[in-house]
């Protein structure tokens, strides 16, 4: 008997055959199955009993009220708050993903310190205890110099906890520089003050109103307005009307009752044409305007000069007139006055969440609107909120050095004689600080919220000018635009990791404040901002030290909203809905103690006395023969174009006509795409004079011709790779256009040409 | 020199003759049998034993009865499963027995404060969702329908642990070839014994996102 191969073959193929009848095969393929659920990167659902935390989204202005549910220390769901008085149980998608950031790898895991060249992303940890005293090394060694003035701090928010703290902070040290990042509020705060007198935010009661006429507000398109107005719309009878006047047919458009496409930037007009019609046929509420408006009617003044009024100024607003600058037809701008005067609560909405800037000029066009409608303080109508009262403390000692500080002119020019009623200038920053010779004035920069690398218009200058400052902290929690240009991280916890106050949003008809709570503990070594600022105060001593009483920004937070700490705690939000006083007679706060149509503080800054100076609208810069287009920027629900980028489920959302890989698609009217030669899904290249871009072309019949538009919130460096990298920033490509009544950026878009590419 | 046929020859002297090969295939083919369906059963599975051997029928005795009293629903409707340290020590902070294994509970894990790593016979991969609640409120079924009358038993069954999947024996059953209901009642736990349950039931086996969410 010989064995050799064969054998050995046979052996195997019996064992083979002899297997496939036993069940190893089959058991073992299902064991398998099970065992790769057990690899440790394969998510695995907490197990255990679920909390639930009433706290509220600090994503955007927007201020919804949210309901985290926990298992354990995980946060597995973000829901709507169904009685808060914001958002009524809605939310927006950023808020519904909001753990896929909380957990996800844009996070900033610990204090770090720069290791490599800016911007290179070498980074090294450090401890909290280096990174608190290497501010406190720098601010001491900045004061010694006698240059306290030159620390200036962003924030995306003057209104809370933390901005009061950093501001008052800045005081108590001696920079008058906090500056807070652009938003389309800006422009709308400014006119409120110039106009009421007030310091505050404009509420609108949608709820109520039968006629809303919405300026280019993204109702129903971005965050901010998304959960007061998904609320507002399920509760709105079918009766209200909606018009939307807009170049685009975007998503509030479409929902719209009438959807009125004016050319973009000819809204200031367009308010005052419709002004027009209303005081040439009576159509407004003169016993309003007779006990409290004020230069509705030609004036003089003491010294017998004499000053245009409203009537005069809308004069030269004939339907006919406008019907040129807007492009719309004479009919719908009589029908559409009418239609407004004669609804029972009709209100004029602007600034409110539109993509695209606007002067104040345009804001004080639609309050006169809504003047003439007599609807302040009356249900549906026209609300002024003032800036939350429960951040004021005693004023406090500051030293020489402080004092000296705080008497300097502000870096970026607001305050200024030239813009005496602006408080903030974010945009002329940048400017500034490239335009110095020498040093910069800026020698340390602390970004606190918001994130102005990305947020700010032509945020190539402002990178450059960031170059400029030899020292740049940034509190972000995201290793967002911003952060990448930094020398020391200190991250800030993630809103489901810790407290902060939430003031009364925009567009809010009362007061609301609201507590984010700690839903999880900290997933990483993060320090709140408040009490780095306590830290840093605590650590220069003296009357800076004096200044922060508070063991930290918990102790603080209780302190201040004392009285309304226990409802906050309990039930996550305070309105003041039975103490408000809507009474008429103390609501004007101006000179004249009235509404003023043509506010006297508006003539002041601008040393003019020529009212038609007042409505001029600002222009694009460019060459029209070489950039014949306009590029508009839009928000969509799905893209959030604000400091905080979307979440990766959210990009899923996106469709394949707006995003598609790595590339953006811009909206075009197909009439002009083909004079363009373009079709549908071309690779183009977009010029305007802040810059080129690749993008491809969607063509859609619901924009008007002549226009490019590209959503915002795209073409991210920073966050991480699952954000970054796709399309373009639509901000990069709108160089900023001063608004001559406010110094304010009020780009609402910019020339544009196109090809294929 | 050799010719044609001498060379067939000789290769055919070198080979093994064919019944060789066929008795070497037999070799393999019931060797692996066995080893199928004998050996490899013993070797999937690992026994364990439980950290505390555990009375349920006492336990049930003086509780009233009621499986709930300490497998019971969360107020938001999930289920608890098996009882926390903090749950048993309501009663077991100080020894109430004589009983060695309430010496062993309080010795090793109260006095400790250590959860008891008690090994679920019903334990499912993390993967498949099951409602509890579906089951016993939805449908009012019963406890022992699908985990036998563990509840007056007096000890606690060895626990076999898949060395592959580290679940439970019970999932599949004993029978290799899922024969037969399980020896302590009740009913094997793959998806298929869900879905012929359902199917019986409810009419329908279900769809996947149902428990595979
Ligand atoms: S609108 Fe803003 S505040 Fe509201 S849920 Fe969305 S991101 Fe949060």
């Amino acid at each position: 008997m010989k064995i050799d191969r064969r054998c050995f073959l046979s052996l195997v193929i019996g064992g083979a055959v002899g297997t496939t009848l036993t069940p190893v095969p089959w058991k073992l393929t299902d064991d398998i199955a099970i065992w790769t659920q057990n690899w440790s990167w394969t998510p695995e659902p907490e197990d255990g009993p679920s909390k639930f935390v009433k706290s509220v989204c600090t994503q955007c202005s927007g201020g919804c009220g949210i309901i985290a549910r926990t298992i354990g220390n995980r946060a597995i769901k973000i829901e709507g708050q169904p009685d808060h008085p914001v958002n009524n149980g809605s939310l927006c998608p950023k808020a519904i993903s909001a753990t896929q950031h909380l957990y996800g790898p844009s996070r900033i895991q610990g204090p770090m310190k720069r290791a490599g060249e800016r911007g290179q992303g070498k980074w090294e940890k450090i401890s909290w205890d280096e990174a608190i005293s290497t501010v406190t090394e720098k601010l001491a060694e900045l004061r010694t110099r006698g240059k306290p003035h030159s620390v200036a701090c962003i924030s995306d928010t003057d209104r809370n906890s933390v901005a009061y703290l950093l501001d008052r902070f800045l005081r108590a040290y001696g920079s008058p520089n906090f500056i807070r990042t652009p938003s389309s509020a800006d422009a709308q705060e400014l006119a409120l003050y110039l106009s009421f007198g007030r310091q505050g935010t404009i509420g609108y009661d949608f709820k109520q109103s039968d006629f809303i006429l919405s300026f280019g507000c993204a109702l129903m398109d971005g965050c901010d307005a998304a959960g007061q107005m998904m609320s507002a719309f399920g509760d709105m009878d079918k009766k209200t009307r909606l018009v939307q006047i807009e170049a685009r047919l975007s998503d509030t458009a479409a929902k719209a009752s009438q959807w009125v496409a004016a050319k973009p930037g000819t809204e200031t007009d367009l308010a005052l044409g419709l002004g027009h019609v209303m005081v040439r046929d009576g159509l407004y509420d003169k016993a309003f305007i007779d006990s409290h408006g004020f230069a509705f009617e030609d004036r003089e003044d003491e010294a017998g000069n004499a000053y245009p009024g409203y009537r005069s100024l809308v004069r030269d607003y004939s339907p006919e007139k406008v019907a040129k600058t807007t492009g719309l037809p004479e009919k719908t701008i009589e029908s559409l006055a009418r239609a407004f005067a004669r609804a029972r609560r009709p209100v004029a909405v602007t600034g409110f969440s539109n993509p695209a800037a606007a002067s104040v000029n345009q804001a004080l066009a639609v309050f006169a609107l809504n003047a003439l409608a007599g609807n302040f303080q009356k249900p549906g109508g026209v609300f002024v909120i003032d800036e939350p009262d429960y951040l004021s403390w005693t004023e406090m000692k500051i030293d020489k050095t402080a004092s000296a500080g705080n008497q300097q002119a502000r870096i970026d020019g607001a305050g200024t004689k030239r813009f005496a009623h602006t408080r903030y200038l974010p945009n002329r920053l940048p400017e500034a600080i490239n335009s110095s010779q020498g040093d910069s004035p800026v020698q340390a920069l602390l970004v606190a919220g918001g994130n102005p690398l990305y947020t700010l218009a032509d945020p190539q200058s402002a990178k450059k000018a960031f170059e400029k400052i030899p020292f740049i902290v940034s509190f972000s929690t995201f290793m967002d635009e911003t952060a990448e240009q930094a020398d020391l991280l200190l991250p800030h916890p993630h809103f489901l990791e810790c407290y902060q106050d939430v003031p009364t949003p925009a567009g809010m008809a009362k007061t609301v404040i609201s507590l984010a709570r700690p839903v999880v503990k900290p997933v990483y070594d993060t320090r709140h901002t408040g009490d780095v600022i306590i830290e840093t105060a605590k650590n220069l001593g003296g009357f800076i030290e004096n200044a922060f009483p508070w063991k930290n920004h918990e102790d603080f937070l209780k302190k201040t909203l004392s009285d309304q700490w226990e409802t906050l705690e309990k039930q996550g939000y305070w309105t003041d809905d039975s103490s408000r006083d809507n009474s008429l007679e103390k609501l004007f706060r101006t000179s004249s103690q009235r509404f003023e149509f043509l506010p006297r503080a508006g003539f002041e800054t601008q040393g003019s006395e020529n009212p038609k100076s007042k409505v001029q609208t600002v222009s694009l810069p460019g060459d029209v023969n070489e950039l014949p287009l306009v590029l508009v920027p839009y928000s969509t629900i799905r893209i959030s174009g604000g400091a905080v980028a979307n979440t990766p489920f959210m990009t899923k959302t996106v469709d394949a006509n707006v995003i598609a890989q790595q590339d953006v698609f811009v909206e075009i009217n197909p009439e002009t795409a083909s004079e363009y030669g373009l079709s549908q899904g071309d690779k183009a290249t977009l010029k305007t004079p802040a810059g080129n871009a690749k993008v491809r072309v969607n063509l859609f019949e619901g924009i008007m011709p002549g226009l490019v538009a590209m959503p915002a919130g795209l073409g991210r460096t920073g966050f991480s790779d699952y954000i970054a990298g796709k399309g373009v920033n639509v901000y990069g490509l709108i160089a900023p256009a001063a608004d001559p009544a406010s110094g304010l950026n009020a780009a609402w878009g910019a020339r544009a040409a196109i090809g294929k590419a | 020199m050799s010719t044609q046929s001498d060379n067939q020859t000789a290769a055919a002297g070198n080979r093994s003759s064919g019944w060789v090969v066929f008795v070497f295939f037999m070799i393999g083919l019931v060797a692996s049998i066995i080893s199928g369906w004998v050996a490899f059963p013993e070797l999937l599975y690992s026994t364990k034993q439980q950290p505390i051997d555990f009375n349920h029928q006492v336990h049930l005795e003086q509780m009233g009865g009621q499986c709930n009293s300490c497998h019971f629903f969360r107020e938001d409707g999930s289920f608890s499963g098996s009882p926390t340290l903090e749950e048993c020590k309501s009663c077991h902070m100080y020894p109430m027995t004589g009983n060695e294994n309430e010496q062993k509970f309080i010795d090793e894990y109260v006095n400790q404060d250590k959860e008891v790593p008690w090994l679920i016979y019903a334990e499912q991969p993390p993967c498949v969702f099951f409602s509890h609640a579906a089951h016993v409120k939805g449908a009012d079924m019963q406890c022992a329908t699908c985990h036998g009358d563990i509840g007056h038993s007096t000890s606690l069954r060895e626990y076999q642990e898949n060395r592959i999947t580290g679940y439970s024996r019970d999932i599949w059953g004993k029978s290799m070839l899922r024969l037969g209901e399980p020896d302590h009642g009740g009913r094997h736990q793959k998806m298929n014994d869900c879905a012929e349950c359902h199917l019986k039931e409810t009419g329908s086996k279900g769809d996947c996102f149902q428990c595979h969410k």
